[in-house]
């Protein structure tokens, strides 16, 4: 139990990160942060990803004649970095839209708290 | 960008740092294939040279570097680069973005084809992601037109 | 050449036109629509080609970087996405035609970011058809999704608020949709759906693939509109501009759904999707849910385009309903209500592009049977849509609901079968007390309107031709729904 505990840390990180991100989103008023809630939740995707890739006494994925390509054991796997850096990407152009459209929600509303808003629609 | 004040001490700063960091950018664009770094880390470093240019200076100066109307074109440009590039790949009879179809002269081997052609596609990014950092700026400057 | 290089072109010819329009945009904004109408044009023949010549043969595979698969990024043209890519490229030619002098009106000088944005959320609703590659199916996915949002925020007072608000469902549901597909790399070592497809019988009833599995069909849950995700669709679809709803309500999430039909179908298979819990089930209970809750609220609106929206939800439910029974007639009756529903639904949101042209407001409330001298050509579109909608013979719509019924009956779920006849009725109280309106003199109103000396004044052609071409089409599709019943015949997946 202890070392299933200890074990599987980063997934246990990665599970409260995306407790506190679906949090934020859910029970969070103010429009910005909820949209920083989606980048904690985002953040924990990428975490996991990354935690993937990782192994105990491995290098770098850069060949290295010292280390023999023939056992994968020598070097990282690189390809969960690698689509992370692709998925960091998407999640950084998601924040930019996402403040642009608060930018022109505060000009017409004056105001970016939800229920406000809702209360002026209606 | 409504109200502004002269501070030459903050103007000749910026203008003494922003051709660094711009020859800098140039050095990361070009050694991004094989190195640390690329187009996208070249041409945010080439962005906030400019954009360092836009704070500091104002709208007038800033129109002797880079002009609001020049960003778009050359944001499509960058994007015309890439894909160009892989078009052209296409055309010589190989699958798209096939770096080793790439009529480079010299006849060099299928390496040194990738080698460069990743440079093309790397410069096409950079100009592309600089335009585009530079818009975003410009157009926030400028605010929005919703009465 | 063109047959090696279709599938890319298809996807690739939207991304060189949305760098296009800028640059043409700039010197002269009125280029933008012909040059994005061009676009769609092209992709959507090529489209046609391909659909005509690959009907039956092998499925294309086009490597890009000529990497084999699966190290490399493959699209695949078989006959399921040459189905779909036809569907949504025609339908996109279609409204971008009409699009015009709506844009023009409603906001004028927005034109190039529109119509260049129109092309990036083509090129990412086509890549995600084609694509091979569950992580690159992200990437589109979030493409598409990020154009969706501008799109929507280009409108009225609350478009942006609204599009804001899709924003955070839409990219929660896409971030699930990646921790699924991280599950399935950790378990099989592979992101190729092909390569994928072949292990996965080894990993049946596989805990982690289960996880996954429930966080893909929720992660693109959320973006085709299912039941408990639904709640960013009616807020978007009304606020955003006539022509913007006009393009994505069709389109978007008939695309969210062939994903489905690929992960649920295609990817795991109807077998191991049910090993440990009736995930198809559940999905189906949804379906139907969202199918009575669709077409109720539909009935409690007023404003027409909100009214268009939860019927969305209500026809999307068919749609999941069909691939949740997993039988041919179920499958039949999906594929045939994505083509029947994309083309009534954007037939009915030119309808209100039209009236709100010309009358400058879409309240059901305010409609009467003047609308029926003024408007002759677009409200016998909307009749046509509308009864279409319904489901009477011999209007496309009949169709795909006989073969969900059938599906219902082959499955002996009666609940389902019940669900579809009770949704058709109330189809029928929404769609007819317009009908009514515009058709029929208000007795008990205060001043009666003379008929007499009223004029037709309709749209201009360019986007009256649009709407009546998908009103005929309806017939044509009702009409010949044995052809094309044939082709669907052919993309079954495997074990169905």
């Amino acid at each position: 139990m202890y070392d299933f505990l200890l074990g599987h840390y980063s997934y246990w990180l990665t599970i409260i990160l995306l407790c506190i991100g679906l949090y934020g989103i859910i029970f969070k008023k103010n429009l910005v942060k909820k949209t920083i809630g989606l980048t904690i939740l985002q953040a924990s995707v990428v975490l996991y990803w990354v935690s993937l890739g990782s192994k105990w006494g491995a290098t770098v994925p850069v060949l290295d004649p010292a280390y023999p390509a023939s056992d994968v054991a020598n070097y990282l796997n690189p390809l969960p970095h690698t689509l992370m850096l692709t998925a960091i990407v998407v999640g950084v152009a998601t924040l930019g839209v996402a403040f642009a459209l608060l930018i022109a929600t505060y000009n017409r509303y004056k105001t970016l708290d939800e229920d406000e808003i809702l209360e002026q629609i209606q | 960008m409504r109200t502004q004040f002269e501070s030459p001490i903050v103007l000749l700063g910026s203008r003494l740092l922003s051709p660094y960091i711009m020859l800098f950018g140039i050095y990361v664009i070009f050694h991004g294939h094989y190195s640390p770094g690329g187009g996208f880390q070249g041409g945010a470093l080439l962005a906030s040279s400019v954009i360092l240019i836009r704070l500091s200076g104002g709208r007038i100066v800033s129109r002797l570097q880079v002009r609001e109307f020049f960003t778009t074109p050359l944001a499509a440009i960058g994007v015309i680069v890439y894909f160009g590039t892989g078009i052209v790949s296409i055309l010589f009879g190989s699958y798209f973005l096939d770096y080793e179809a790439l009529p480079f002269p010299g006849g060099l081997d299928p390496a040194a084809l990738r080698y460069y052609g990743i440079l093309v596609i790397e410069i096409g990014i950079g100009i592309a992601v600089m335009a585009i950092l530079v818009m975003i700026y410009d157009h926030m400057a400028r605010g929005e037109d919703y009465v | 050449m063109i047959e090696t290089h279709l599938p890319a072109l298809i996807a690739l010819n939207f991304l060189a036109f949305a760098v296009i329009i800028p640059l043409f945009g700039i010197w002269k904004s009125e280029l933008c629509q012909p040059l994005a109408t061009l676009g769609a044009g092209i992709s959507a023949g090529m489209s046609l080609y391909g659909f005509l010549y690959y009907l039956n043969d092998v499925p294309l595979r086009y490597f890009f970087g000529a990497w084999q698969p699966p190290v490399g990024i493959e699209f695949v043209y078989d006959g399921l996405s040459a189905f779909i890519i036809l569907v949504i490229n025609a339908i996109a030619f279609f409204v971008l035609i009409h699009s015009k002098p709506i844009a023009v009106r409603e906001f004028p000088n927005k034109l190039m970011a529109y119509y260049s944005v129109t092309m990036l959320l083509m090129l990412g609703f086509n890549g995600m058809v084609l694509t091979g590659d569950l992580f690159n199916l992200f990437v589109f996915l979030e493409i598409a999704s990020l154009s969706t949002y501008a799109l929507i925020a280009i409108g009225e007072k609350a478009a942006p608020f609204s599009a804001f608000r899709y924003l955070i469902i839409g990219t929660t549901g896409g971030t699930l949709y990646l921790l699924g597909v991280g599950f399935l790399y950790t378990i099989t070592g592979t992101l190729n759906i092909i390569d994928m497809t072949a292990m996965m019988p080894e990993f049946a009833g596989n805990s982690s693939v289960i996880t996954a599995v429930i966080l893909m069909v929720v992660g693109i849950g959320v973006k085709c509109a299912m039941f408990p995700m639904h709640g960013w669709l009616p807020d978007s679809y009304t606020f955003a501009a006539s022509s913007s709803s006009a393009l994505i309500a069709p389109i978007g999430t008939k695309v969210a759904v062939y994903v489905l039909i690929r992960v649920m179908l295609y990817l795991f298979g109807i077998e191991l999707l049910d090993l440990v819990i009736p995930i198809s089930y559940v999905v189906g209970l949804l379906a139907a849910i969202g199918i009575l809750y669709g077409s109720i609220m539909a009935i409690a609106q007023d404003e027409m385009k909100r009214m268009l929206a939860y019927s969305s939800i209500s026809q999307i439910g068919y749609i999941i309903m069909g691939i949740s029974l997993a039988n041919p007639y179920g499958f039949i009756g999906a594929l045939l209500h994505i083509l029947n529903h994309a083309v009534m639904k954007a037939c009915l949101f030119m309808v209100s592009a039209n009236l709100r042209m010309k009358e400058g407001h879409s309240d059901i409330s305010k409609f009467d049977h003047t609308y029926r001298k003024k408007y002759p050509w677009t409200m016998l579109s909307f009749s046509v849509a509308a009864i279409s909608m319904v489901g009477l013979p011999p209007l496309a719509g009949f169709f795909s609901k006989w073969y969900l019924a059938l599906g219902t009956i082959e499955a002996n779920n009666w609940l389902f079968l019940s669900v579809i006849l009770i949704s058709s009725l109330l189809n029928a109280v929404y769609f007819f007390r317009i009908l009514e309106k515009v058709y029929m003199k208000n007795p008990d109103a205060d001043e009666q309107v003379p008929d007499e000396g009223l004029v037709s004044d309709e749209v201009k052609p360019s986007m009256l031709y649009p709407m009546s071409i998908f009103a005929a089409g309806l017939f044509l599709i009702g009409i010949f729904n044995v052809a094309i019943v044939a082709v669907i015949m052919n993309m079954f997946p495997a074990g169905l």
